[in-house]
């Protein structure tokens, strides 16, 4: 099938399969996909910034799919979502004009390649050392009685000290989060809300790879309600990044549309499959997905850009 | 136990079968039609076009997010 916009040549089904499974990954870790849907775009030859703007659009319709099945979960905390979407949004813009920049110096591929790469690695190791440290913490305390698993929102982290440290950093406005239990600087919520906006417009996507571990590590939301409140907060900033990048000439909506139809079904099938695990446990799983598209553009890079 | 388990995984089955075709009638129906139209506004009125791409996107998702949970309850109902 011949895409004009992005003046490419694509297979649907692969398409409606790529869609098929970032909607599984999305549903259950809330995050965008985009580190999976972005190098699966550039590997049927898609240039990186029609990759970026159109897999934000796909992943407005997703997110929508999935936080509505999360909500019914009582997995979104609606205030936290709306404060860290006006961090994102200016995040996003900030990331948006980078690309343009990096379009204007005609580098724009390799420069985000190899960000992408750091990035990706970086959180996968950090992710695999944090929730093995409190998996096994976890199975030391079982022994003494401490209830745990899928049941219960609240979890635990091997990061918890320096979490809390955190939470205590007391700069006016403190903003009580009571859905997520927790009370924490305006300041700091908008700054990990701009640090992931920045990625979502320079790499694409949501950024609830980077995201939705700092809700947990940085912030100190449960796990399930991270899950949750990400991909809400990812509707309302990946619709910005939408537009902007559509006016920047960065979206083939045709290819989301495509896309998107696959995310619908996968979206409902993960979010529904988080109730059977615990946040440790979701955080260990999440590891390989972020080298998975490492490995991809590293692909994608030695072989020149096309499967 | 494993009865239950096969009843939902032929329902599961079905359920993507029945949208699958919905998908592709969907493929040549809206998107072939579309496809033209879209790839001139993108061209040049790309505000518009920024518009038009959002309301797409976010139409398709309330649209197909009801078909499944249309088709999901209309096939386990039929199963039970």
């Amino acid at each position: 099938m011949f895409f004009p916009i992005s003046n490419t040549d694509i297979n649907p089904i692969y398409l409606v399969v790529v869609g098929f499974i970032i909607g599984i990954l999305g549903g259950f870790f809330g995050v965008g996909g985009s580190f999976i849907a972005g190098p699966a775009l550039r590997l049927m030859g898609v240039d990186w910034n029609y990759a970026v703007g159109t897999d934000l659009a796909h992943i407005v319709g997703k997110s929508i799919v999935a936080a509505r099945q999360h909500r019914t979960l009582g997995n979104v905390d609606l205030k936290l979502g709306l404060i860290m979407a006006l961090g994102t949004i200016a995040g996003a813009e900030g990331g948006a004009q980078l690309i343009q920049a990096l379009k204007r110096a005609g580098n724009v591929n390799t420069v985000v390649s190899f960000v992408a790469i750091v990035v990706y690695f970086s959180i996968s190791a950090f992710m695999l050392w944090e929730s093995r440290k409190t998996l096994q913490s976890d199975k030391r305390t079982s022994q003494s009685g401490v209830v745990k698993g899928a049941a219960s929102k609240k979890d635990r982290s091997a990061f918890g000290p320096v979490t809390r440290r955190i939470q205590r950093i007391e700069i006016w406005p403190m903003i009580s989060l009571p859905t997520s239990g927790i009370k924490i600087s305006l300041w700091i919520i908008l700054l990990v809300a701009f640090v992931g906006g920045l990625f979502s417009g320079f790499l694409g996507g949501g950024a609830g790879y980077i995201r939705m571990p700092s809700m947990v590590y940085v912030l100190g939301v449960p796990t399930h309600l991270a899950v949750g409140t990400d991909l809400f907060e990812i509707v309302i900033s990946a619709s910005y990044g939408t537009i902007t990048h559509a006016i920047k000439g960065n979206v083939d909506i045709l290819i989301a549309l495509v896309m998107h139809t696959g995310a619908v079904v996968g979206a409902q099938i993960g979010a529904v499959a988080t109730q059977y695990f615990a946040g440790p446990k979701i955080r260990l799983a999440f590891v390989p997905l972020p080298l998975i598209g490492a490995a991809i553009v590293i692909y994608t890079l030695i072989t020149g850009h096309k499967f | 136990m494993k009865k239950q388990a096969a009843k939902s995984l032929r329902a599961f089955a079905i359920e993507l079968a029945v949208y699958s075709v919905l998908v592709v009638i969907y493929f040549f129906l809206v998107l072939h039609l579309l496809g033209h139209w879209l790839y001139r506004l993108e061209t040049h009125h790309r505000y518009i076009y920024a518009g038009v791409a959002l309301l797409l996107i976010a139409g398709q998702a309330v649209v197909l997010d009801s078909v499944t949970t249309l088709l999901f309850r209309v096939l386990r109902g039929r199963w039970k």
